[in-house]
């Protein structure tokens, strides 16, 4: 199948159409409240201008930024019952920031989150937060610069769909799922660490 | 010393395989330079002056002889017969072929060794004292809980790519050994009013371009928290460290701009989601990997024989600068020196490491360690023995008496195998130890440490070193900047620039008059760094710039 998302353990065709906000050169303003966080991280989020600038395609399953579902919240009620509504974030957005103007995180079957840069690990602790922290059970997926060397972490970070980077193998990208097969560390894939699910105590001594 | 079960085991070899398509990969062209990079900088190998240049961890600085002999083995038949001790306690080949890194690595997998997170934007080989286990002076043996770290913090998935590196000290003495103020997590275990385990817990230590000591986050904290808590603390810094400018991501720069306060406040929002979670230690398992450092069966002394040598004046300056107590009264740790002169500081060559794990057999239950002074040890000889073990270590120039002294010197790679270097910092050291070649000097002169860096990454410690050297680079030229009164150990501070840098040519006579001030100066018994601290830089730059401050 000609397609670069991976579910699972599967190559499947992609039913979402995702949503990117436009590009605009004007100054963006910092996010107030949160001010100290973004200077640290160096990153702007999305300004009102390009949230309102972002078009909302009218049918099918569609991720928006989540800047822009919050945006639109009122309008998209319907569709969101009707499981068409997932929203995405940035590495640099923190969830904690509109957690609040979600009243269930579960009612989107899909979330997002795109990484820009293969280096930024930041992705691998949002996972971690949505699904221990905020208790988010349905898809989790990867965007961005996604290469099959991240996979492993992703997928024990509680990310279960990917989409490779368009000039890389999906086929071979799955191979690094299987990595490694019995890992130290619990983490949000398997909360339980190996002297808990293996019996550790067979050596020989001498 | 820790065993691998099946568990350990599989997951080196998986390593191995997974590290070996990598480079496969990287060779066919699928894999650019950067997306190799952090790749092979997760197993420990970088891309220097001559060659790549691979580091091998040595969790906590523990090694097996047996584990030596292949380290050995591996600088006869893929180096040039050498390797270098790091002041983490890992070990550096420097002249590796790439495409020998997968051979290379299964070697070292049979001997249940690896190169996993050596370098890279992960958490790093965890360093301790050197004397856990043995010193009189332990409160609680601290390595066990370092090896239960070690296995939640290999590949630990979300730590994978932080903004930069992150090292972590445990310590369970007095007498910190183990620098935990400087690293980014450092961790002292003490028992507290209940009687149980527990740790004081530093953060947002390091060295480096900007040395900050660490800032207590947490007095007392269980030791079955450990892994939750550190991993609130990582997760924090995961989110929130700087990652557009690589001299501002370390842990350290976090924790001041938030302040500990701050920084602690949003460890302890994210601990208490996990805080009892699955990860939290419980007895069992710290029964079982307590089991693996259980006591030897140490013998009573038979000879009482030290005291047939006390006029041999080698032995007993020998005796004196490279044995230490150990809390059985009829052992001693002994220092094997890997700082001869001639030899760069923290090398040893293949014939020198065979003989230290043949050593190890015949006298210390065959076990090795490496010290952050780049040296190693032999934990557990018998007093009876120690006359022997000097005789034979001599025979390959690794019973130099001068642990603790000047020429002990602490040295990165520098500017002879280090791209990021401003200066060269081996001949540094060699210029010296030249100069100060006469034992009986040195032992007046007493304890000093004396550490020198090529560059601002600081590897040689020079902050916390009493004199520390650093290379600065003046329009495409080598100088060496000069610092004074930093300190390790509980008494940790930084040490002071005391005035505009020299040439190569001018170190051995600085060094000189800073120590021929300290002799004039110094009160009866009264050691270097004391001295330093009492009566302040201003002597010391008289002496060495002629008038105060400015340069003759
Ligand atoms: C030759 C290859 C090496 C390279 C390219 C290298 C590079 C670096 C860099 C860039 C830093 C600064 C990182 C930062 O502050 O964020 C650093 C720190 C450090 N390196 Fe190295 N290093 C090398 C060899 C060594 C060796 C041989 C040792 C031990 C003797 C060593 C021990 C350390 C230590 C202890 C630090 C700690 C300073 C700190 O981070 O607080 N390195 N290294
Ligand atoms: S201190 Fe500088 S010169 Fe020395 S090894 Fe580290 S990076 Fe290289």
């Amino acid at each position: 199948m000609n397609s670069q998302l991976i579910l699972d353990n599967a190559i499947v065709r992609d039913e979402w159409i995702t949503v990117e906000s436009p590009t605009i050169t004007t100054e963006v303003r910092k996010q107030a409240g949160k001010v100290v966080m973004f200077k640290l991280t160096g990153e702007d989020t999305l300004s009102e201008e390009q949230i309102m600038a972002t078009a909302l395609p009218k049918n099918g399953k569609i991720l928006l930024p989540a800047k822009v579902y919050l945006q639109h919240k009122d309008v998209l009620k319907e569709r969101l019952k009707n499981k068409e509504i997932g929203i995405w974030i940035d590495t640099h957005e923190e969830i904690g920031s509109f957690i609040s103007e979600i009243n269930d995180i579960n009612q989107f079957p899909l979330i997002g989150v795109r990484v820009g840069k293969f280096a930024d690990g930041r992705i691998f602790s949002i996972g971690t937060q949505l699904r221990i922290k905020f208790q988010y059970k349905n898809d989790l997926r990867a965007f961005g610069d996604v290469l099959r060397d991240q996979l492993f972490f992703l997928k024990r970070t509680g990310f279960n769909s990917y989409l490779i980077r368009e000039d890389r193998d999906p086929n071979d990208a799955l191979l690094a799922l299987k990595d490694f097969s019995s890992p130290y560390q619990g983490a949000a894939d398997e909360p339980y660490p190996a002297w808990k699910k293996f019996d550790r105590n067979q050596r020989e001594r001498d | 010393m820790y065993k691998y079960d099946a568990v350990d085991q599989k997951l080196v070899d998986e390593r191995v395989s997974q590290y070996e398509g990598q480079l496969t990969r990287y060779l066919k062209k699928e894999l650019s330079d950067e997306e190799f990079r952090p790749l092979r900088l997760q197993n420990g190998l970088y891309i220097q002056r001559h060659a790549p240049m691979l580091r091998v961890a040595i969790p906590y600085g523990l090694l097996s002889s047996r584990q030596l002999r292949k380290l050995s083995d591996i600088a006869d038949k893929y180096d040039r017969g050498y390797g270098h001790f790091s002041t983490r306690q890992n070990i550096q080949f420097n002249w590796p072929k790439l495409e020998d890194t997968p051979k290379i690595l299964k070697e070292l997998a049979s001997v249940e060794m690896h190169a996993i997170q050596t370098s890279g934007n992960c958490i790093r080989n965890i360093t301790t004292d050197q004397f856990s286990g043995v010193t009189p002076d332990e409160i609680v043996d601290p390595r066990y809980v370092a090896e239960i770290i070690r296995q939640w913090s290999t590949f630990h998935p979300e730590f994978a790519l932080l903004p930069r590196k992150f090292k972590i000290a445990v310590t369970g003495s007095n007498k910190d050994r183990a620098i935990v103020q400087a690293h980014d997590i450092g961790l002292e275990f003490f028992i507290n009013k209940q009687n149980k385990m527990a740790i004081k817990v530093w953060v947002g230590g390091g060295l480096g371009r900007t040395p900050i000591l660490g800032s207590v986050i947490n007095e007392e904290l269980p030791w079955e928290h450990i892994l939750t808590y550190s991993e609130a603390i990582l997760r924090v810094y995961n989110l929130y460290g700087r990652r557009d400018n690589m001299y501002k991501a370390r842990i350290k720069i976090l924790v001041k701009a938030l302040g500990i306060d701050h920084f602690r406040e949003l460890v302890e929002q994210e601990w208490k989601f996990i805080k009892d979670g699955p990860n939290t230690i419980d007895e069992s398992e710290l029964k079982r990997v307590a089991s693996f450092f259980t006591d030897p069966p140490y013998k009573e002394s038979s000879k009482h024989n030290l005291n047939d040598y006390v006029d041999n004046k080698a032995f007993k300056q020998w005796l004196d600068r490279c044995t230490h107590p150990h809390k059985n009264k009829a052992y001693r740790s002994v220092t094997l020196s890997l700082k001869a002169t001639h030899q760069a500081p923290g090398d040893a060559t293949s014939e020198q490491m065979r003989l230290v794990a043949d050593l190890a057999d015949q006298y210390s239950f065959s076990e090795i360690r490496v010290s952050h002074e780049q040296n190693l040890i032999l934990a557990d000889v018998q007093e009876d023995d120690l006359f022997g073990l000097w005789e034979q270590a001599k025979s390959k120039n690794l019973a130099t008496p001068n642990i603790g002294l000047l020429t002990d010197i602490i040295c990165c790679p520098g500017g002879d195998f280090c791209s990021l270097a401003n200066a060269k910092s081996i001949p540094i050291a060699e210029s010296i130890q030249e100069v100060f070649d006469d034992m009986d000097y040195l032992h007046d002169i007493g304890e000093i440490d004396l550490n020198i860096s090529g560059c601002m990454n600081a590897c040689g410690h020079h902050h916390v070193g009493h004199i520390g050297i650093l290379g600065v680079d003046k329009d495409g030229s080598e100088w060496y900047q000069v610092t004074l009164g930093g300190n390790q150990g509980n008494f940790a501070s930084i040490g002071k620039v005391i005035g505009p840098s020299f040439s190569a040519e001018e170190m051995p006579t600085v060094i000189t008059k800073i120590i021929e001030t300290y002799t004039t100066e110094r009160h009866a018994d009264e050691s270097f760094i004391d001295c330093a601290v009492r009566i302040g830089l201003d002597p010391f730059k008289v002496n060495v710039y002629g008038v105060k401050g400015d340069k003759s």
